[in-house]
């Protein structure tokens, strides 16, 4: 049986991508898989009784070496903050290509706690900082000083000692462009050395407060439980400035929801599972409804979906135990098709997702296909027509093409740089000075504007001669025919309405990052925790794949 | 050091600033990239021009003839080179391009070199006493290389090379003779064993 990949004009939604969760594609996850079998070290700790000071942690394979380097430092506490306007952190990192020299941790101490006004070098990779949890943190450093383990409950409510503000890669401040180290075998996959940075990060937020509740009470202090480090992750807190990059990066985009999609087609297509299969994907499923149960939080928009999510997949276990027969011919489309028509969105996006972990042998080939060569689609087509432009709109932007941008809730917001930060931000334009300095996001727009433009044209003229009178549409006109080619590279929404929720571009990509319990903090930024549950690095070499559900 | 993101970031938003539309400055920002990893002056012109955009005026040049002649104001390099670069296909039948007047004519070789790649043809662009051979995009050489790029071009020509060996036959053949030394004669046993084909094709 041939099942079509799902339609992009559905997918592309932002309701429907801003139910997306993690799955075994996700770069976590990704990550994990392939530096399992790299040597890890902790190269260097060199902190104080305060835990302020320099770390440093590698993984090592042959003649290759990434090393993360940790400063931490002294920060009053009401020098801490989550937003991209602080300019102070509890510990800020880099990840450097090689072993760093003594110059080079030098030059880095006095840069990487910078951040954004500092200044890395071609030899540092991904760039990053973060604050600690205070209830947390001194919590912990107080329980394990006086010889007991920390209160699991309290825990189990955070998730995390340290969350990260900002992670930079791709020549950032400085930083190595990624042509430089692209074709390297080990980073095939997007977002690898962010992953590697952040994972480390958390050993170190294990390894900072055994080391300050010994320092406090060297006689009766004890570690930190490793099963309580294993549940314990790496928070995030994730503003605006990761929503243009999905606009911005349209077959990167498109290579990561094809993936996905196709992995989802070719579950959908397996006449018969295995017993082994079927097992694994109803213990996931069963497993997992504990990271439902124990995700936190204040929004009241996130706790609909959540309350929606566990009561569709309560409905779904149901189902499944007492209904489906998984000896049918294509188990998994039957269920597939049961859940279009019984649950809701986020429902069954989560099932998709845990569809994947049975099998391997699908998913990990299409991790591969993740990244993008962006450059190889930059130039535009000139010697088609407008008739081609036009044909290509009509096709791949039907929804697009009904908005009414007369209507002033369709074009209420836009996207800018802040000058302060550079960083992007999104405002009400009818309130706000700055909308004549808009950055090229208002996608939908101006594919209507080029539409429209287009039709009142000869057919038959060519695209150079029609760039050649329209130079303001050209950034459209490369972007259509790019969609052309890639069907899930754009939202399928107005991206400045009145009603649009960021926060749903932000979880789409956290998703892929494999972050877990979305906690949005508005519509415009939210909490996460990545690498919860995940295996310690002295445990990589083997671990439980299923991980993510069983902690 | 800055990364090339930096560079094609800041080139980037530094023109659409100074009034080209986002699409167009999208192709700045490539093109300032390129200048640079070839190791030439691209931010240094670029922000020169952008910089001179206020007190000048430059003509724009939207669609490309054989000969290009503009009267008062020197040639825009960034909208010839958009043209020259969306025209290609159309104006290689030329064979060769000439232009009077070109602003800082070294920002229009990120363009001539992207057109190379396009039509698989290497270009020759000169003007006063420069000349640069662009390869595909993946190459340029020059007879002169300089940090400093005059503010205008006079008596532009570009050439669309056709494809065909820079090197003699004679010298051709003398390194395929020593190439030669790696082969193995080959026996009458050989001849019947070593190939994988059957010895009759007509069964």
């Amino acid at each position: 049986m041939q099942i079509q990949l799902r339609d992009p004009n559905v997918i592309m939604k932002l309701s429907k991508l801003g139910s997306f969760h993690q799955s075994k594609l996700s770069f976590l996850r990704s990550f994990l898989d392939e530096f399992k079998d790299w040597e890890y070290s902790n190269d260097l700790f060199n902190l104080d009784k305060n835990g302020f000071g320099t770390a440093i942690y590698s993984f090592k394979k042959k003649n290759r070496v990434y090393s993360l380097i940790c400063f931490a430092n002294k920060i009053n506490n009401h020098e801490r903050s989550d937003r991209v306007i602080a300019t102070k952190w509890d510990a800020a990192f880099t990840l450097h290509d090689g072993v760093p020299s003594k110059q080079d941790i030098e030059r880095l101490k006095n840069e990487v706690p910078k951040q954004e006004v500092g200044r890395l070098s071609y030899k540092e990779l991904t760039l990053s900082r973060a604050n600690k949890s205070l209830r947390i943190f001194d919590h912990v450093v107080e329980s394990l000083s006086n010889g007991k383990q920390p209160d699991l409950e309290l825990l189990s409510k955070v998730g995390y000692l340290y969350r990260t503000t900002a992670v930079y890669g791709s020549g950032k401040f400085g930083l190595a462009d990624r042509f430089r180290i692209k074709n390297r075998e080990e980073i095939n996959g997007p977002f690898r050395l962010e992953m590697m940075l952040v994972y480390l990060v958390r050993q170190f937020t294990f390894d900072q407060v055994n080391h300050v509740a010994k320092s406090k009470n060297p006689k009766s202090a004890v570690k930190l439980n490793p099963e309580i480090c294993k549940s314990l992750g790496i928070g995030n807190s994730t503003g605006l400035g990761m929503a243009p990059f999905i606009v911005n990066h349209p077959t990167l985009l498109n290579n990561w929801i094809l993936c996905r999609e196709k992995a989802l087609k070719k579950i959908r297509e397996i006449k018969y599972a295995e017993k082994t299969e079927i097992s694994l994907f109803k213990k996931s499923l069963k497993n997992s409804v504990k990271n439902i149960t124990s995700w936190n939080t204040e929004s009241e928009y996130q706790k609909k979906k959540i309350n929606s999510l566990l009561k569709n997949i309560k409905k779904t276990l149901i189902f499944l135990e007492t209904k489906f027969d998984f000896g049918t011919k294509f188990p998994f489309n039957e269920i597939y098709l049961w859940l279009e028509e019984q649950t809701c969105d986020e429902c069954i996006e989560y099932v998709v997702s845990i569809m994947m972990e049975p099998f391997d042998n699908i998913v990990k080939p299409l991790i591969k296909e993740m990244s993008s060569d962006e450059e190889k689609y930059f130039n535009i087509p000139t010697h088609r027509t407008v008739e081609d432009l036009k044909n290509i709109i009509e096709n791949r932007y039907p929804n697009i093409l009904k908005i009414d941008f007369n209507k002033k809730e369709n074009i209420n917001n836009f996207w800018f740089i802040s000058k302060n930060k550079e960083e992007p931000r999104y405002s009400d334009r009818f309130k706000e000075t700055g909308s004549e300095l808009e950055q090229p996001l208002a996608i939908a727009r101006d594919i209507k504007k080029l539409y429209e433009q287009l039709s009142i044209l000869k057919k038959s003229l060519k695209i150079d001669e029609f760039l050649a009178k329209y130079p303001s549409l050209r950034h459209v006109v490369r972007r259509a025919f790019i969609i052309d080619k890639f069907p899930y590279a754009e939202i399928q929404d107005n991206t400045i309405a009145k009603d649009v929720a960021p926060v749903d571009m932000l979880r789409l990509k956290l998703s892929f990052f494999g972050a877990l319990k979305f906690d949005p903090r508005s519509d415009k930024w939210l909490r996460i925790c990545m690498f919860q549950g995940a295996p310690l690095p002295n445990e990589l070499k083997n671990y439980d794949q299923q991980w993510v559900y069983n902690f | 050091m800055k990364s090339f993101s930096e560079i094609e970031t800041t080139s980037k938003r530094a023109s659409k600033a100074a009034g080209f539309s986002w699409g167009v400055a999208e192709e700045v920002g490539k093109g300032i990239k390129i200048l640079e990893l070839f190791g030439l002056a691209g931010v240094k012109n670029l922000n020169q021009y952008l910089n001179s955009k206020e007190g000048n005026q430059y003509e724009n040049l939207n669609l490309v003839n054989e000969n290009n002649q503009t009267n008062k104001y020197p040639y825009c390099p960034i909208i010839f080179g958009i043209s020259f670069l969306d025209q290609v296909k159309n104006i290689e039948k030329f064979k060769k391009i000439h232009l009077n007047k070109v602003a800082y004519p070294f920002l229009v070789l990120p363009f001539l070199s992207r057109s190379s790649e396009e039509i698989g043809k290497k270009i020759l662009y000169k003007f006063d006493e420069y000349s640069f051979l662009l390869n595909f995009n993946l190459s340029l050489s020059s007879k002169k290389f300089s940090d400093e790029c005059p503010i205008n071009a006079n008596n532009i020509e570009i050439s669309f090379v056709e494809n065909k060996d820079n090197f003699k036959d004679q010298d051709w053949k003398s390194l395929y003779k020593l190439s030669e030394k790696t082969f193995v004669d080959e026996t009458d046993s050989l001849k019947i064993g070593a190939a994988g084909a059957g010895l009759t094709d007509n069964d």
